[in-house]
């Protein structure tokens, strides 16, 4: 079967994206840098936040509309919000600033691992979904927490590779394949903790079918670049899944024929 | 009257959230406001009253990830 990528579309509540890189937009050295990287990264859709504000010093706006001029869809997050309450707060701010329905929910249960708080994030998405909102939970990789999101109306599920920032890739390849396979038909996004492209190749390759990073892109030595890099894994591990991988094998098999080869038994025979 | 904005206690003279917001020189700008943990939406500020002690959020856009 042809890997043509042309024809490859990722569908989000009903919204069509080429590309399959979601970004987030913290961190980078600079704006003219985080432009760039975004650029470079070829994504679509960003990710946003709300946060305290002086009147009068208008750095907000300023950074909205940097976001407004690359043209990609924003995903706003509750990130750093500790109780249903505040998450649901935060998203409704969000919607009302950023002019979209679109939230990309974080309820934190753990200050160390910065693990999303699943019973707390299955209520607030039921609230939210009511409310009209299009959720997009960050999750953890447990399949009955991602049953109950999806119970709750949650259309896209977004599990954890790795605590967020840290880096480490996907921290639990088994249960990730298990939740891939258990919903076939579901968004899956794998989302923080990918630290390299070959993190987000291997996702891709396992079938996922978007990634959404952040200060892998923005920490690196070269943000354009890495955002490049990234860009590319995406694709060659997308591409890859598509294909349709062999399956591996615990001992050797040849690649090179064996009938005919030389100095064989039966060449000798 | 005491109030509490982004964490911070400042006294103020407005009555309701559309002057605080004004009165802290907001009012232009890209915001998103909540009050004792509930969203206000920016057309019920004007008809938001404030009292002593409440908390008041004011946010904006911010990079995010």
């Amino acid at each position: 079967m042809e890997a043509a990528l042309g024809e490859d579309r990722l569908f989000l509540y009903g919204a069509e994206f080429r590309s399959r890189l979601l970004a987030g937009t913290a961190q980078y050295p600079s704006p003219a840098i985080l432009s760039r990287a975004i650029k470079a990264a070829k994504a679509e859709i960003v990710t946003v936040s709300l946060r305290r504000e002086s009147g009068g010093s208008r750095t907000g706006e300023r950074f909205f509309t940097l976001i407004r001029e690359l043209g990609a869809r924003v995903l706003p997050n509750t990130a750093g919000c500790r109780t249903v309450r505040e998450a649901v707060t935060t998203a409704q701010m969000a919607r009302e600033l950023f002019d979209t329905s679109w939230i990309k929910l974080e309820v934190i249960g753990e200050e160390d691992t910065l693990q999303p708080d699943v019973f707390g994030l299955v209520e607030a998405a039921s609230i939210l979904v009511r409310d009209g909102f299009q959720v997009f939970p960050y999750t953890t990789e447990d399949l009955v927490a991602a049953e109950k999101l999806l119970g709750a109306g949650c259309e896209v599920l977004m599990p954890w590779g790795s605590p967020i920032g840290c880096g480490r890739g996907l921290n639990n390849p088994y249960a990730l394949k298990s939740l891939r396979a258990h919903f076939p038909d579901v968004p899956l996004i794998i989302d923080a903790g990918i630290g390299a492209p070959s993190h987000v190749a291997a996702a891709m390759e396992m079938g996922f079918d978007a990634v959404l990073l952040n200060t892998a892109i923005a920490k690196a030595g070269d943000p354009v670049g890495m955002a490049g890099a990234f860009a590319l894994a995406v694709e060659a591990g997308r591409a890859g899944y598509r294909a349709e991988l062999m399956q591996a094998r615990d001992m050797a098999a040849p690649s090179t024929p064996v009938i005919g080869r030389a100095f064989s038994e039966r060449a000798r025979a | 009257m005491h109030i509490h904005v982004n964490g911070k206690v400042l006294e103020v003279e407005a009555a309701t959230l559309a002057g605080l917001l004004r009165e802290l020189d907001y009012e232009d700008g890209a915001v998103a406001t909540a009050v004792n943990q509930s969203f206000v939406r920016k057309i019920d500020r004007d008809k938001t009253p404030l009292k002593e002690g409440d908390a008041v959020e004011i946010l904006t856009p911010r990079q995010g990830g």
